[in-house]
């Protein structure tokens, strides 16, 4: 909990004096790699940030994005990894209370949450616990809060043994001239709503910007998740009421990191005084500056409507407390009552000296050789049995995803949909593809971005904003610092390719486990927006299936070569800008035009996989023909390779004439690859009987936990 | 028609709720817990959520809430009165109806469709339904396996006090019993969501199984 030798000059030079023993403490909570940005800020700024739809500009914390008709959606995606490998339970379900108090900040109502949660090897009971606690965490939080989780990942590999990824991301909903518009002048009070604060999650961001070696209990934040509920509507009753001129959540580094970046951000200083703040035990000074305790918010107000403000709080319990005021200046000033025990410029502890890495490539990949042959029915079995590929069911009906009545297309699915004010629909997807990364983060990032544009096009949507968690090892490691500033290049190159705005991002570093950093592990989160979504209906006998886009030999860090020739070498997917486009269009033009039952995005598991799925959806067989699917590989590819931009239609065999003839009109690749009906999904090697497949991946996932 | 919807503390399907009850053309106003309900009001609905954390039991602590006594002198007069997951919670912990709610048989939260046949048809609730109907409609819940002794189960059957059933058996609920009415038929608990199940763009098969729901009620405020 300190700052490093360099710092601590650097902090020494900037102030012109020895920083006492709070300043230094509350400039090392600030400058922590997970508030200041330090290694990565230069690097994020290749991000296409505007584009039609965004609303930014001056005091705008990230975009939202403008859906029309005067209404706005915010989205925020953060990770709370370090607590939820120690403290599964409370530091995923605090995780869920951080994200959607940024969405509160922003001025609008939270209306979902996903997750993106990822474990060591399952065979572990550690995995399995931390799986199970952390799905209980989110359970237990949002499903209290009333906000319905929609949506999110569960994946499993060694790289993650004995850690944890917990990634959470919330929307937003609301009125665009509802949005905060953070301002402030002097004269301001400044107001901490909520939760009282304790000596929980004490440096919890210097924590979070260390490697995991201590297992450190008490940097964990304690969740309450009634007591968010009740700050959730304080805040948007005072909001409407129209007495919140800027408002910041308490997240990592406390009231230190909320003080110093309002005051740096709005041009003010701010005093506080530590002896006004509502805790929860007796703290020192500087605990009370950097605790991480859960559930508070900073608002500045005008003088004037602080008794509306307090009222309100009164009201519904929420605890309020005037802890200072905005000054001329931009001085930082934090007293306990009149002593002065900290007092520097907010420009300075708000701005980390910024942090250079080396960048070194990895050496060639080695040359996967040729496969053996295999016995791809027990394959494909095996594989929808796996805890990567199993239904999700176990997990996702533990959330409440109904509450809100937005909920249209439910989880299980490509993508989740839900119904805005205006009439329009909002789909949403979160993807990760961290064994493509590994082999190369440009193309795997690139995908994983494709591949939630591609989910999203599923549920009838077209592709409108991206965010984008960017989650590595220790980046003083430059092999890991060089996946970093790949994996930002492949996602800004086709967001940019792809006119997709990035509203917003978190990063995420020194996620290191005993054995060394994880695999690269960047995270898209894209937002569609539609008239009027795509209901998938189930596969039925008679029906043809459309493959759409080509496969290619891109078989490296695929399920298939993991589970069934035990390699991740080889080359992996990636996107063509041009296909990915076309056969979006594709797909969004079959929809509209009812030529399709269902859409199914092809990912893990290939074309195989996905088949299987709408098997066991419709509980039909199909016989489709692998040597006909575009794109020219072996048969072994042509089922399992998981090449991007390639989606399955199913058509009612009486409409598969006009989607033929719409298809070639278009000129994606695509064929016309086989017939739905009888009980078992054929396709070359493959013959697998339905009701097999659908025990086996229905059941893989709860048999894990309970198992 | 004037429909109370009472919002506790950790209340959070009252939005919900008020959205859909405006839907069907009627006019609800929320009444904070502490505020009562007011002179004139037609229908009361106590709408799902966690009051105060579900601590204690669900329900538990908001049945004492001083709004209570004005359910409690509603519900004597003979208004609808109807309690939805945590609102049915609070009916049950405040004697307004009758049997518990306790953690489903395989514990834990539960989020997925379902289906009900419906029961009694006498209710301000149900009179647009026929008996005997299987309905889609959406559970949300930890604690909502109905619980109350054989003979009890058994007069409610006989008084045709049992609204609705699951069914199959879905949580070890007593009788199958989603949800029941008092001995007057005006108060109604549910433990699944009528609300979620009301319109069709957020049904599954873009049915609207729940509609008749609030049409009843809409009906018996006109009666």
């Amino acid at each position: 909990m300190n700052l490093e030798p360099g710092e601590l000059e650097d902090l020494r030079s900037r102030l012109g004096r020895e920083p006492s023993d709070t300043e230094a403490r509350i400039v090392a909570a600030e400058w922590s790699e997970h508030c200041s940005y330090k290694s990565s800020r230069e690097h994020l700024s290749i991000l296409p940030r505007t584009g039609p739809g965004v609303v930014g500009g001056p005091g705008l914390d990230s975009g939202a994005l403008d859906v029309g008709d005067g209404w706005v959606v915010t989205a925020h995606i953060e990770s709370h990894n370090h607590p939820s490998a120690v403290e599964p339970y409370g530091g995923a379900a605090t995780g869920v209370g951080g994200v959607i108090r940024d969405i509160l900040s922003a001025g609008t109502r939270p209306i979902a949450i996903l997750d993106g949660l990822r474990f060591g090897d399952p065979s572990g009971g550690h995995a399995r616990w931390l799986f199970r606690s952390a799905v209980s965490g989110i359970a237990d939080y949002g499903n209290c809060i009333g906000v319905p989780t929609i949506g999110g990942e569960v994946e499993f590999d060694a790289s993650y043994d004995g850690y944890a990824l917990v990634d959470v991301a919330a929307i937003g909903f609301g009125r665009r001239s509802s949005l905060i518009r953070n301002r402030a002048s002097a004269g301001d009070a400044v107001l901490l709503l909520g939760g009282p604060t304790g000596r929980d999650g004490i440096g919890g961001s210097q924590f979070a910007s260390e490697s995991l070696d201590a297992q450190d209990r008490s940097a964990v934040q304690i969740p309450d998740p009634f007591a968010e509920k009740m700050l959730i509507e304080a805040v948007i009753e005072a909001r409407r009421a129209g007495l919140i001129r800027a408002m910041k959540d308490l997240g990592g580094g406390g009231l230190s990191c909320a003080i110093s970046e309002t005051a740096d951000a709005l041009g003010v200083g701010i005093e506080a005084d530590v002896s006004r703040v509502h805790l929860r035990g007796e703290l020192e000074p500087w605990e009370v500056m950097v605790s991480e305790s859960q559930e508070r918010m900073l608002l500045l107000a005008a003088p004037g409507d602080v008794p509306r403000i307090e009222s309100i709080c009164g009201r519904l319990g929420v605890a309020c407390s005037q802890i200072g005021r905005a000054s001329d200046g931009g001085q930082m000033v934090i007293r306990r009552g009149d002593e002065v025990i900290s007092d520097m410029p907010a420009r300075v502890v708000a701005n980390a000296p910024p942090q250079e890495h080396a960048a070194s490539p990895p050496g060639p990949a080695p040359d996967p050789g040729s496969r053996p042959r295999a016995d791809h029915s027990a394959a494909l079995l095996r594989m929808l049995g796996s805890p990567n590929m199993s239904s999700r069911a176990w997990v996702y009906g533990q959330y409440d995803h109904e509450v809100g009545i937005r909920t249209v297309v439910r989880p299980g699915m490509d993508a989740s949909a839900l119904r805005l004010d205006n009439g329009r629909y909002l789909a949403v997807s979160m993807d990760a593809a961290p064994k493509h990364c590994n082999i190369d983060p440009r193309a795997g990032a690139a995908g994983c971005l494709e591949e939630a544009c591609r989910n999203v096009v599923c549920a009838g949507a077209r592709p409108a904003a991206m965010l984008d968690h960017l989650q590595f090892g220790d980046p003083r490691d430059g092999r890991v610092f060089w996946s970093f500033k790949e994996s930002v290049a492949g996602m800004a190159w086709y967001a940019r390719s792809a006119g997709i705005p990035c509203i917003g991002g978190k990063v995420s570093l020194y996620n290191e486990t005993p054995s060394g950093p994880i695999k690269p592990t960047p995270v898209a989160l894209v937002l569609g927006l539609a008239d009027r979504p795509f209901r998938q209906g189930s596969a039925a006998d008679g029906d043809a299936l459309f493959v759409i886009g080509a496969t290619r030999e891109e078989m490296g860090g695929s399920e298939y070569m993991e589970q069934v020739h035990g390699t991740a070498d080889g080359a992996c997917p990636a996107v063509d800008p041009g296909e990915s486009a076309a056969n979006m269009d594709a797909v969004l033009a079959l929809q509209a035009a009812g030529l399709a039952r269902a859409v199914h995005d092809c990912s893990k598991g290939g074309i195989a996989a996905a088949l299987a799925e709408l098997c066991i959806a419709g509980r039909t067989g199909c016989r489709a023909e692998p040597g006909s699917f575009p794109g020219d590989v072996p048969e072994d590819a042509a089922l399992f390779s998981e090449s991007h931009s390639r989606y399955l239609v199913v058509c009612p065999g009486s409409r598969a004439d006009a989607a033929e003839a719409e298809l070639r009109r278009r000129g994606v690749r695509h064929s016309r690859a086989g017939v739905f009906g009888g009980g078992a999904i054929r396709a070359g090697g493959v013959d697998l009987s339905v009701d097999k497949a659908r025990a086996a991946w229905l059941g893989a996932l709860g048999g894990l936990v309970h198992g | 028609m004037r429909v109370a919807v009472v919002v506790f503390p950790g209340s959070n399907c009252d939005r919900d709720m008020h959205h859909v009850l405006s839907e069907f053309g009627m006019s609800p106003e929320y009444r904070w817990h502490e505020d009562g309900i007011p002179g004139g009001t037609d229908a009361v609905v106590l709408p799902g959520g966690f009051s105060y954390a579900d601590r204690l039991r669900a329900g538990a602590i908001a049945s004492h809430s001083p709004v209570m006594d004005d359910v409690r002198r509603l519900a004597d007069d003979g208004v609808p009165v109807l309690g939805v997951c945590n609102g049915f919670q609070i009916l049950a912990e405040a004697g307004l109806l009758p049997g518990a709610l306790v953690s489903n048989d395989e514990p834990g939260f539960m989020c997925r469709w379902t289906e009900v046949v419906v029961g009694s048809t006498g209710t301000p609730f149900t009179s647009r339904f026929s008996g005997g109907d299987v309905l889609g409609i959406p559970v949300a819940n930890g604690e909502g396996r109905y619980h109350a002794d054989e003979r009890t189960v058994r007069e409610l059957e006989d008084a045709g006090r049992i609204v609705f059933r699951y069914a199959g058996d879905l949580n070890g609920s007593a009788g199958s019993i989603a949800g029941v009415c008092s001995e007057g038929g005006n108060v109604v608990g549910m433990m699944p969501h009528p609300e979620r199940a009301a319109e069709p763009d957020v049904c599954p098969p873009g049915a609207a199984p729940m509609a008749p729901l609030f049409e009843s009620l809409r009906a018996a405020a006109a009666a």
